[in-house]
């Protein structure tokens, strides 16, 4: 009977109708949705390591017990760091089942902040400062170096061996030291393309460069020599009122 | 007898005092601001120059007699800091022992529920590096400070939200937490005062509207970060249901040095109801951009030829400043020779304070396309709540993305304005204002620029339709809606006289 059904169903011709034509639907940044794809689907198992688990309790604690949910994003970031910097759907399964919560609610903190990476990324996660402040001492030049030294690849793409993913970012705060770019957790400031290649080149290496201003100076003082703070720090109770001498 | 030449005989200095009028006034002397010294700054580790650990901040007069002001209780703090006059450096600069007295409402003893202070260390406004530094090199300071603005709120627990990206940073404060549990200075008995205390730490994950006050307490309950509806304002009800307030690192972590120090102090720097002293972060076309920490209402030019080295190219080659971070309009150079870094002369100049930041722009600066990368930041980081913001940070990114090349119509510049209009002040937030006010400042002040990119883009390209398109890859065959400009009389631009 249902084959019947099913062989009825084939033979009736495919309605000719027009479709109302309309523009592609623009996607935002990146893709909300989720499609299980061989690397990105619930079946993979995921859970903390016993060390991990072992902070991931010591975070929810921070929190009243009836909102351990409070604990969603650093969590999150804690399973990311585990799971080789993205989060996979079991990342967050795995997350809601810990935190007592709806999936669906993890799926919508995930998608919503910009460090939760939902594909996979490369070793060293190099991501580029291009807005105003930065921009205006040549970030889009630091950008396109970066892009030009790891082969050509665009803005938002990984390198052919998996070293490298560059994306372009918002503001980092460090706006007094611009341009700069941050490697997975290391800021890298006051840029120039020489440095840029120095930078990139010691982590195809391996190697670890010294985080911070690579032009020389300490942190966001005047480069030309100290403006402020150049004497020794007062000490305690120094210029207090007379009761907190 | 009166001989009127006499007077030619008095000697001349003595002539000159005869020419005085009889009024005892005198002019008030000019005060001059600017030039903080290093005994009068707060964040004497601003530059990481020393150890950011307990020992090093103990010795630089952190956690001095901490007991002794948690003793003095919460109307004594809240005093003292409506004394001296600060403001919040978040950006708003609402007063803050006002603010912080609205969590001690009377009756508040019985209600039963925990409260909470939340610090907003989720610093990512365009230009504002200011927090880092704290959060970095004197991460004491604000503990401390927490406790101290905890103790005048009556708050149980303090949570310090820090922005995701900050790693560095956020391990300085973790250790300055723990080495402040482990010496006894928080917990259940807070330096000996036998008032509980307890600090977290919070890290977020990347998204600007967590810094916006409701917007963190949602982030920080584990939602995504949407601005709330106010009322109920935080004080009655915040993070977890329970009473709230939210303050700026800046705020909190100049607390306790104004307690030792006293009010009198912190208020004699600054002009009247813009006292104190302020971290300013210096970006930009400026020969060494620096954060400096200088007295409030320093002239705008000083603070950038004292501090920065000046202007690149020299104080004539400049085009503009951004004097308060991205989401306030920008001052053209007239402007930025008279202005007064503090709340009120900025205001008066129809642009804001905002968190301290400076944004240099000088002759060779693009400032459309640096006012349509903010139109793009904006875009970026709207979350969707509100339409208003969602569709119109979107538009206008679009439309100054066109503004760009010029290809527009003239009569696009009042329509981008007019949307501005529409998006601003009908959001939750400030963010969809904060979207709006760069464009208005470049219309006010640099709209000839626009005027002149897009007639030469006319020039070039002949007559844009409203929208972009050129009227020349209109298919003449078709319909064209009438309201796209299309056949809309050619005027001429008023002559310039």
């Amino acid at each position: 009977m249902l084959a019947a059904r099913l062989a009825r169903a084939i033979a009736r011709p495919l309605p000719q109708c027009r479709r109302i034509s309309s523009t592609p639907c623009r996607r935002s940044d990146a893709l909300f949705m989720h499609r299980d794809t061989p690397y990105n689907n619930p079946k993979i198992a995921f859970e903390f390591s016993s060390e991990n688990l072992k902070r991931a309790q010591e975070i929810i604690a921070h929190y009243p017990p009836q909102y351990k949910k409070a604990a969603v994003i650093p969590l999150l970031d804690l399973a990311q760091r585990q799971n080789k910097g993205w989060t996979s759907i079991s990342v967050m399964n795995y997350v809601a089942k810990l935190l007592e919560m709806p999936p669906m609610r993890v799926y919508e903190v995930a998608t919503f902040y910009t460090m939760f990476n939902r594909e996979p990324i490369g070793e060293n996660f190099v991501q580029v400062c291009t807005t105003t402040p930065c921009m205006l001492r040549g970030s889009y030049e630091i950008l396109d170096t970066v892009c030009q030294h790891l082969g050509g690849i665009k803005p938002g793409e990984t390198t052919k061996d998996g070293k490298f993913t560059v994306i372009e970012v918002e503001c980092q705060g460090a706006c007094s030291n611009a341009p700069m770019l941050v490697v997975n957790d290391d800021f890298y400031e006051d840029l120039t393309s020489a440095t840029t290649k120095k930078v990139l080149d010691a982590f195809t290496k391996g190697e670890k460069p010294k985080p911070g201003p690579q032009s020389g100076r300490h942190t966001s003082e005047n480069s030309a020599g100290l403006t402020a703070l150049a004497s020794k720090p007062y000490g305690p109770g120094e210029f207090c009122t007379e009761e907190f001498r | 007898m009166f001989r009127p030449s006499s007077a030619t005989k008095v000697a001349r200095p003595f002539r000159a005092k005869l020419r005085r009028s009889f009024a005892t006034v005198q002019d008030p002397p000019v005060r001059h601001y600017g030039g903080l010294k290093d005994q009068d700054r707060i964040f004497t580790n601003a530059y990481c120059r020393h150890d950011h650990g307990l020992k090093g901040a103990q010795a630089r007069g952190d956690w001095h007699r901490t007991k002794d002001i948690i003793l003095k209780g919460d109307s004594w703090i809240i005093q003292t800091i409506k004394d001296s006059g600060l403001r919040g450096r978040g950006g708003a600069g609402f007063p803050s022992g006002l603010k912080w007295s609205f969590m001690n409402k009377p009756g508040w003893e019985k209600d039963p529920r925990p409260r909470y202070l939340v610090v907003n260390a989720d610093e990512g406004e365009p230009g504002t590096c200011k927090d880092r530094e704290i959060l970095r090199g004197d991460p004491h300071k604000l503990i401390e400070g927490c406790l101290v603005a905890g103790r005048a709120m009556n708050a149980t627990a303090a949570y310090i939200y820090i922005r995701g990206e900050f790693f560095q940073e956020a391990s300085h404060v973790q250790q300055a937490i723990n080495e402040a549990y482990a010496a006894g200075l928080l917990g259940k008995d807070a330096c000996g005062s036998g008032y509980a205390f307890d600090v977290y730490l919070h890290r977020g994950a990347g998204a600007y509207i967590c810094g916006e006050e409701t917007a963190l307490i949602e982030s920080l309950e584990g939602k995504q970060g949407k601005p709330r509806l106010k009322p109920p304002f935080p004080a009655d009800v915040g993070l977890f249901g329970c009473p709230t307030t939210v303050a700026n690192v800046e705020t909190v972590a100049v607390a306790p040095t104004i307690c030792r120090r006293g009010a009198p102090w912190f208020a004699s720097f600054g002009r009247e109801r813009n006292q104190g002293t302020k971290l300013f972060c210096i970006s930009g076309h400026v020969n060494n951009p620096c954060v400096v920490e200088e007295e409030m209402s320093i002239p705008l030019k000083e603070l950038i030829e004292r501090h920065c080295g000046g202007v690149r190219g020299g104080w004539d080659n400049l085009l503009g400043i951004i004097p308060g971070g991205s989401s306030v309009p920008v001052l053209p150079i007239k402007k930025c020779e008279e202005v007064l870094m503090d709340y009120d002369s900025l205001k008066d100049a129809q642009s804001g304070l905002g968190t301290g930041a400076v944004i240099v722009m000088d002759k060779s600066t693009d400032i459309v396309k640096a006012i349509a990368r903010f139109a793009h930041f904006y875009k970026h980081e709207s979350c969707g709540q509100c339409t208003p913001c969602r569709e119109g940070t979107t538009w206008m990114m679009n439309m100054m993305d066109r503004f760009v090349e010029g290809r527009g119509h003239q009569r696009e510049i009042d329509m981008l304005l007019e949307l501005t209009k529409q998006v601003e002040g009908r959001t939750i937030c400030a963010l969809g204002d904060a979207a709006a006010w760069p464009i208005q400042g470049l219309m006010r002040h640099f709209r000839p620029e626009v005027e002149k990119r897009i007639a030469a883009f006319r020039a070039e390209h002949g007559p844009v339709l409203f929208g972009g398109r050129l009227n020349s890859q209109t298919d003449p065959t078709l319909a064209i809606p009438d309201n796209l400009g299309a056949n809309l009389p050619e005027v001429e631009a008023p002559a310039q006289q």
